[in-house]
């Protein structure tokens, strides 16, 4: 089966445990203010590769990938379920690792999709419908349709969220963050990223206006002190 | 009870008191380490002493180039007075002159180099000197020109071959100087002897003649190593019959060297699990702590970093820096499957804590799969911290050289003892394949470097064609380079013969004719241009070739991608077919390496377009490394990439890979970094692979990868979910990477 894919990294250590394989697959329905690749939104200048020929990738990488895995992330892979799924059962098929780095939001049938998931990272981008909507440009129901799959299916969750300078660096906002993710089970980790500038250089490649454009990069130390929070 | 009853009380064995053999030595003696780091001590107040006077001269050195030089004697194991760094706090003793860092004139290289050397910091040789060998003695380099064939003179002045030992010290030779504490040099003499006397039973054939004089010469040598041990009072004509004079003893011997020769490199070999059996002794028996053992080996480490050598700055900018390549081998396994790491593989690597990080001794670690899992992971949080560790498959050499090999330089293994080496440098084979397009007309100095070839007329290069003439042009040129081999080494050993460290070998030990190849990642991808996509030679009036335009995209090295990746095999083995269809000086066996150390850029700077679209003068990928910036899935396709090229049979002298990552794209975590070092080590050695040099960059060096990308190829920078790699970003973008990566932690 083919799928659209935008980039391979063949050495991914810091999109699950290990050393992993990252597939950035094309297509995200969401326009995040801080996106960072806005290159995988559409299936423009797409690599087209076979499931086959992804997993013999992997495969080939065993050596390095026994303790890692492989991360399926994007733009947003929910958004080829199909091809996503043959991926997943082909890599399970060889006793890969497999994680889902999703912002939940795509189509298709999750529960089956997760069957074969053995790590979902998932990115909480709000915990409110309103501060969803101004920071995604999408409502927060499709989102809540994927939460309720994966709180079904009961598989181990890292969490994450972008930290973006004045939007949400703040302790209240942690705080309630913190509140939101006691509802979701099996959370074996939480991230707090701190937003950055890289993905300024790509929107002005594709002409495209950058929505934070002024906003500051999120200072780390800060976020150090809000993971503490977050995990006191 | 006699001196060697004394020295060797509580050894077991036998075999290795009858006749010199220190790897069974070890094998029967040492005491294997699982455990973790957390034995491990700071520096004793001794220690901090005589570094802290070293780091005040090393900082002085740095301002001036050199601190000192001697100008009225010239290099010799005991021409010097005995020289302190700070006496009473010195537990182990000797410098190469009479002062720390003042540096040994060494002209049975050549005059030339020395003069220049000289000349460049201020100096002046003594004119007596001066005159004795203008006058009364030929040097290496004298010997060399008047037999070098004209094919050789051209080829080194075009740089088709550079960095020829041919106007100063080949080094790359380990003498055993593990043998002097263990058996004390009356022994070593006492065989030798033997020795001399059984070579004259055989026909005194040309070489068997060589061979005496060569033994006579290192029995002299062992002498004035002897003599040189008494001027710091010691006497170490009997075995060292504690740590102290393990260590001492063994340094004697490598000092000696030092004092000698001035080689390119000149390594230590594998001393640590040798000597840990003393310490271990001296532990059992209460005569020692752990902090004595540890400033032991911190000072003993302390006379390795300020070993130097008078270089011009021309050499210098070459090798970037002023590296001596003290190589200091550690872990490794045995045949039975038990690794050889022990506690003082741990003392070793834990003084770039105590002293800091330094380039030198070169620590290499020789990893297997079966190392214990706390030393793969205290070297993978030392690589972390200090970024000074280099990484290599003993899997690999294990099977070739036995478990008592040592690496000489970067990559070169050889038996300890029983293997020396005749050092190489390399053949720009990017250059080559310009000469099969040209004719061999030189692209960037227009000379007729190599004769018999007609230039490539096609508007658009034919792969099989140019596969062709570069087949015959290889011919050609291994020729050319076997012959500047064989009067290099021929006349290395008349005139500049290293007596000191060949005392401390076997008396006939297998000789290795080190070759090596540059520009590999250039040659490959451009004939993976020229077989893949439409290169068209774009020509002077003369008809050469300066530059290529390429219609199409085509498959580079460094992406796992067999179309390319199999040229470079091909290649490579080609190469060393051609270089093994000639007799090598004194029946050596010919190896290969493809290592470039810095002098990639160099070679670079030499070399004009190329098909693959590199510029003229834009410097090549170190060693075996993809060109940077043309790896597009990350780091592993490029390290499997490298790992397909064979060592075995191939590249036996070594395939030298880069890689450079920031720790933050390690890992979120310590634990997590040192265990993806772990596994990315396992997983690329598993597949065959020789070498990794790892950098882990700090804030410094982040900043020169930016300035100088060939250097640090493959960087990774990565953060979650982001989708870019560093080489691709804008200047502007990198600072900022490089402000942000070291935020709050520099």
């Amino acid at each position: 089966m083919k799928g659209y894919i935008d980039s391979i990294e063949t050495m991914g250590l810091v999109d699950g445990p290990g050393i992993r394989m990252v597939v950035f697959l094309k297509g995200c329905q969401l326009r995040c203010l801080y996106c960072h690749n806005p290159e995988t939104w559409t299936l423009k200048d797409a690599e087209v590769i076979t499931s086959d020929e992804l997993v013999a990738k992997a495969q080939n990488n065993s050596s390095y990938y026994e303790h890692g895995g492989i991360t399926f992330s994007g733009g947003e892979p929910l958004m080829q379920p199909d091809f996503l799924l043959d991926c997943l059962k082909k890599c399970k098929a060889i006793n890969l690792h497999t994680a889902l780095d999703t912002s939940g939001v795509g189509i298709g049938n999750y529960e089956e999709i997760l069957t074969y998931t053995d790590l979902v990272i998932l990115d909480i981008k709000a915990v409110t419908e309103e501060e969803y909507e101004r920071v995604t440009g999408h409502s927060m129901a499709a989102f809540q349709m994927f939460l309720q799959a994966l709180k079904k299916m009961q598989k181990p969750v890292w969490l994450r969220q972008v930290i973006v300078p004045g939007i949400n660096d703040d302790e209240e906002h942690i705080l309630k963050l913190k509140e939101y993710i006691k509802e979701i089970p099996n959370v074996e980790k939480v991230e707090l990223l701190p937003y950055h500038l890289y993905g300024v250089e790509k929107y002005k490649k594709m002409n495209i206006p950058y929505p934070l454009d002024g906003v500051p990069a999120m200072d780390e130390e800060k976020v150090a002190k809000l993971t503490e929070l977050l995990n006191r | 009870m006699n001196n060697y009853d004394v020295a060797w009380r509580n050894f077991k064995g036998n075999t290795w008191k009858d006749s010199i053999d220190v790897a069974k030595f070890i094998e029967e003696n040492y005491q294997e380490y699982q455990g973790d780091d957390s034995f491990l001590v700071g520096p004793t107040e001794k220690t901090k002493k005589v570094w802290s006077i070293c780091e005040d001269l090393l900082k002085k050195e740095l301002e001036k180039g050199i601190l000192d030089v001697e100008v009225s004697r010239v290099s010799g194991i005991n021409n010097f007075e005995a020289g302190y760094i700070d006496k009473e706090n010195e537990v182990i003793v000797g410098l190469q002159t009479d002062a720390p860092l003042k540096r040994i004139v060494n002209p049975y290289g050549g005059m030339r180099m020395v003069e220049q050397a000289l000349g460049a910091y201020g100096y002046e040789l003594d004119p007596e000197v001066k005159k004795h060998f203008n006058t009364y003695r030929r040097t290496h380099n004298d010997g060399v020109f008047a037999a070098y064939p004209s094919d050789v003179r051209k080829a080194r002045h075009v740089g088709l071959l550079t960095g020829l030992p041919d106007a100063y010290g080949r080094g790359r030779i380990i003498g055993d100087y593990r043998r002097i504490a263990l058996y004390g040099i009356d022994f070593l003499i006492q065989k030798k002897k033997e020795d001399l006397l059984h070579l004259e039973k055989k026909e005194l054939t040309e070489y068997i003649i060589r061979l005496r004089e060569e033994v006579s010469l290192q029995i002299n040598a062992l002498n004035e190593i002897k003599a040189m041990a008494a001027t710091y009072g010691y006497d170490i004509s009997n075995p060292a019959t504690n740590a102290q004079e393990a260590i001492q003893w063994t340094y004697f011997g490598y000092l000696a060297a030092i004092k000698e020769n001035n080689g390119a490199a000149m390594s230590l070999g594998r001393t640590s699990t040798f000597l840990d059996i003393y310490v271990e002794r001296d532990i059992e028996e209460g005569v020692l702590i752990e902090e004595q053992a540890q400033e032991l080996i911190d000072q003993f480490i302390i006379k390795l970093r300020i070993a130097r050598h008078l270089r011009t700055p021309e050499y210098n900018e070459l090798f970037a820096g002023d590296p001596t390549w003290v190589t200091e081998s550690i872990g490794g396994m045995l045949e039975n499957g038990k690794s050889l790491v022990t506690k003082n593989s741990f003392r070793y690597l834990h003084t770039l804590i105590n002293l800091s990080s330094a380039p030198e001794p070169n620590m290499t670690i020789l990893w297997s799969p079966n190392l214990p899992e706390n030393f793969k992971k205290y070297c993978a949080k030392i690589s972390i911290l200090t970024d000074s560790i280099q990484y290599e498959n003993d899997e690999e050499m294990r099977p070739i050289h036995g478990s008592d090999y040592a690496i000489a330089c970067c990559v070169s293994a050889m038996t300890v003892g029983k293997q020396m080496q005749f050092f190489g440098a390399r053949c720009n084979l990017a250059k080559a394949l310009l000469y099969s397009i040209n004719g061999g007309v030189d692209e960037v100095k227009g000379d007729l470097v190599v004769e018999g070839f007609e230039k490539m007329m096609d508007e658009v290069l034919d792969y099989d064609k140019v596969m062709t003439v570069y087949d015959k042009m290889l011919d050609k040129v291994a020729k050319t380079y076997v012959d500047a081999m064989n009067v290099i080494h021929f006349m290395h050993d008349k005139y500049a013969y290293e007596a000191g460290q060949m005392a401390l070998h076997d008396t006939d030990p297998e000789k290795l004719m080190a070759f090596g190849i540059a520009g590999f990642s250039v040659a490959v991808d451009s004939l993976s241009a020229i077989k893949y996509a439409k290169v068209k030679p774009i020509r002077n009036e003369n008809g050469v070739a300066i530059d290529f335009e390429i219609e199409g995209d085509f498959p580079k090295y460094g992406n796992d991608d067999d179309r390319v990746d199999q040229i470079g095999v091909q290649l490579a083995k080609t190469f060393y077919q051609k270089l093994a269809s000639h007799p090598l000086y004194k029946g050596a066996k010919p190896t290969l390496s493809i290592l470039t150390i810095t002098s990639n850029v160099v070679y670079g700077k030499k070399t004009g377009s190329t098909p693959d679209g590199r510029k003229a003068g834009v410097p090549f990928a170190p060693g075996a490394n993809p060109m940077h910036g043309r790896d597009e899935s990350g780091a592993i396709a490029s390290l499997n990439s490298v790992a397909k090229i064979p060592y075995r049979d191939c590249c036996e002298d070594g395939i030298s890979n880069t890689f450079s990552i920031v720790p933050n794209a390690l890992g979120h975590t310590e634990e997590e970094r040192i265990v993806n070092l772990v596994n990315l080590m396992d997983g690329y050695f598993v597949r065959g692979a020789q070498h990794l040099n790892v950098n882990v960059l700090n804030r410094e060096t982040l900043i020169d990868a930016m300035e100088n990308p060939d250097k640090y190829p493959t960087l990774t920078i990565r953060v979650s979910g982001y989708a870019v790699r560093f080489n691709r970003l804008s200047k502007a973008q990198q600072l900022e990477v490089i402000n942000r990566t070291f935020h709050g932690t520099m």
